[in-house]
């Protein structure tokens, strides 16, 4: 009988040889006539670990990792022949703490199935939702979604039901959901993960979106960045229109559906919703005023249903479960589960999705087990390029929308970034503002013009001192008012997070006093 | 944007000369259709090298060492961020976040992703893929 191993296809594992590892296990069986049936899945998360490979045996599927191409003769070698005993074994997978301490909802398949086979996302309670969604009427569908307490996971966080409610009382002829898939905040990658792990529960997400609301067109709309997602996503969507869940007459409930993937063209801005409908357009990615809400009049002016990937991809388990069962997780007005993200100097990347509520010193701890270099934690950026930088003594703060707000974060995509004690918070604040000059759409003055002040006064509280620099720091402080209240979206309104944050928390960094420069 | 990524895909840039071409076919104007081309990144102005290297400039690489990574590939390549070497062999561009972050530093080479880069392991890497 074949052995069935298990390697990841995700462009993370194969960006440091998970295709190499795969190439050699094949032909290291070919030799030696050993049957191997290989399955590429999506990503467990546990990136440390990555290449990771998983053994399927009749204990259950047993990891071993990180392991190399060159390591691939020794899983068959006699006396251990793809079982027992070998200096890679990390024992069963579901054991790893890492994982075992999480709570997988979103991310239930990811890493178990192969992400493009439609037979394996039935097989493990693919398509429940849509089913039940089928059965229900558009307005019940949207009462459950609100009943979950649902907020947008793409970092606004407003409620997902109250979005679909909106665009369900509307008539039109058209209707469209579109899929913010423009993942660009840095420290984030549960977007990616969900494209190339388990494609098929977004769309499942979107179709339920779809039918609640009466909308008969999706589009994903998926940055440049992403080459593998959106060949995994391409063959979801295939997969998906060859067993009628998408197409003209979906599972013979005679409601039309199917999605189309636009990829963007390298612009930050275009996350933000309506610069996305701008660039889906074909135009320029420019912010639009609201009102009018995108759910009103959104893409071709016609009311839009725009969530991000992990929203959508959320939906299916509530439609499955249930809204009490997901409402059940997290703490306040925060519910359900949020995939975090831990990157940067971590001695164990990867992806945790939990209940809200975790504090963020037990995920770098207990989880990331610290820096990858180690030494001390100094300072971690919570939220992406827009999100506040905390310091280390910050860190017993709860993952929760509002903990973070009143600590004076965002809670974000749930990307955190961790940075040891050789990091200068002053050029990193320099860097938030360079960043926000090179990817401001240019609508708004504060935002377009202030960036590039803003590099220019902090390179000048870091070179001078004295009246100068208390002066300089004045206009900075100043100039992040302006741009807070003075600019339509998150990007020039919340790049002052990070700036501030880093001046408050970090002011040795600048040369000030009340803090020790490193 | 379909057309013009086309357009890329076949020439590996935009050229001018077929911005009024574009403007024709879909009913808009030239300054329109150069507003798109100059507003997105991945669209170039110019031809690029016949090596393509993108190194992440984001948070998660920086707090990985990648702004060393940087200055190395950057002397490695005898160009700055956005040039093309004199010798018209490589082209240097930063890319923010490839979502490769829990395997930062993060560059890709001809379209092809690798993590925990190091210089060593870039010169390798590099290497393989450009026969340099």
């Amino acid at each position: 009988m074949a052995t069935t191993v298990y390697i990841p296809r995700d462009s993370s594992a194969v960006s440091i040889g998970a295709d190499d590892v795969a190439e050699a296990l094949r032909r290291e069986a070919q030799q030696l006539g050993v049957e191997l049936h290989v399955v590429r899945n999506g990503s467990r998360g546990l990136y440390w670990l990555e290449p990771m490979i998983e053994v399927q045996t009749q204990a259950g599927r047993i990891a071993y990792g990180p392991v190399r191409a060159e390591d691939a003769a020794s899983f068959f070698e006699p006396e251990f022949l793809l079982s027992g005993e070998h200096r890679l074994r990390l024992g069963p997978t579901e054991e790893i703490p890492y994982l075992k301490n999480q709570e997988r909802l979103t991310f239930a398949r990811v890493g178990i199935t192969d992400p493009v086979s439609l037979d394996d996302y039935l097989a493990h309670g693919g398509y429940c939702g849509l089913e039940h969604a089928l059965s229900m009427g558009g307005a019940q569908v949207v009462e459950e979604v609100t009943a979950s307490g649902l907020r947008g996971r793409g970092g606004a966080g407003f409620p997902a039901g109250i979005k679909w409610k909106t665009t369900l009382g509307i008539e039109a002829k058209q209707k469209y959901v579109v899929c913010n898939a423009d993942e660009g905040d840095s420290g984030t990658f549960s977007d990616r993960m969900i494209m190339e792990g388990d494609p098929l529960v977004l769309i499942e997400g979107m179709t339920i979106a779809a039918i609640a609301v009466g909308a008969t067109r999706g589009y994903i709309y998926l940055r440049s960045e992403y080459p593998d997602a959106r060949m995994t996503l391409n063959l979801a969507l295939d997969a998906a229109r060859r067993g009628a869940y998408l197409g003209g007459n979906i599972r013979g409930s005679g409601k039309a559906f199917d999605i189309e993937v636009c990829v963007g063209a390298g612009a930050y801005i275009c996350g933000e919703e309506t610069a996305m409908l701008e660039s889906l357009e074909g135009k320029r990615g420019m912010v639009r005023f609201k009102p009018p809400l995108p759910a009103i009049a959104g893409l071709f002016g016609q009311p839009t249903i725009i969530n991000n990937v992990i929203t959508l991809a959320t939906v299916p388990i509530i439609l499955d479960r249930g809204g009490a069962f997901y409402k059940d997780f997290g703490m306040g007005r925060s519910r359900g589960t949020i995939p975090i993200q831990l990157a940067g100097n971590v001695k164990r990347p990867g992806l945790i999705e939990k209940a809200f509520g975790v504090t963020l010193r037990d995920i770098i701890y207990e989880y990331g087990g610290g820096t990858a270099s180690g030494r001390p934690v100094r300072a971690v950026q919570v939220g992406g390029p827009l999100g506040a930088y905390f310091s280390e003594s910050m860190l017993d703060v709860a993952m929760d929308y509002e903990a973070l707000v009143a600590k004076g974060g965002i809670l974000g995509h749930g990307g955190i970034v961790v940075f040891d004690d050789t990091v200068d918070l002053a050029q990193q604040a320099r860097y938030a503002m360079e960043f926000c000059a090179l990817e401001s759409c240019g609508k708004c003055t504060p935002c377009r013009i202030g960036s590039t002040r803003g590099v220019e006064v902090i390179d000048r509280i870091i070179a001078t001192r004295g009246a100068e620099k208390s002066e300089s720091v004045e206009l900075l402080r100043d100039l992040c008012d302006t741009m807070t209240g003075g600019s339509l979206c998150a990007l020039g309104g919340l790049i002052p997070l990070p700036v501030m944050s880093a001046l408050r928390f970090f002011p040795g960094d600048f040369g000030l006093d009340g803090g020790t420069k490193t | 944007m379909v057309i013009l990524r086309r357009v890329q895909d076949t020439l590996g840039w935009v050229p001018p000369d077929c911005i009024p071409t574009i403007a024709k076919i879909l009913n808009l104007s030239r300054a329109e259709v150069h507003g798109v081309v100059s507003f997105y990144h991945d669209f170039r102005h110019q031809p690029p090298g016949k090596n393509i290297i993108k190194v992440c400039r984001a948070e998660s690489c920086q707090a990985m060492g990648a702004l060393a990574l940087a200055e190395h590939i950057k002397r490695r390549l005898n160009c700055d961020f956005g040039q093309t070497s004199a010798d018209g062999a490589h082209t240097l561009d930063a890319v923010y976040c490839f979502g490769n972050c829990a395997c930062s530093p993060a560059v890709a080479v001809n379209g092809e992703l690798f993590g925990r880069m190091t210089p060593k392991r870039f010169d390798e890497v590099f290497g393989k893929a450009t026969g340099d």
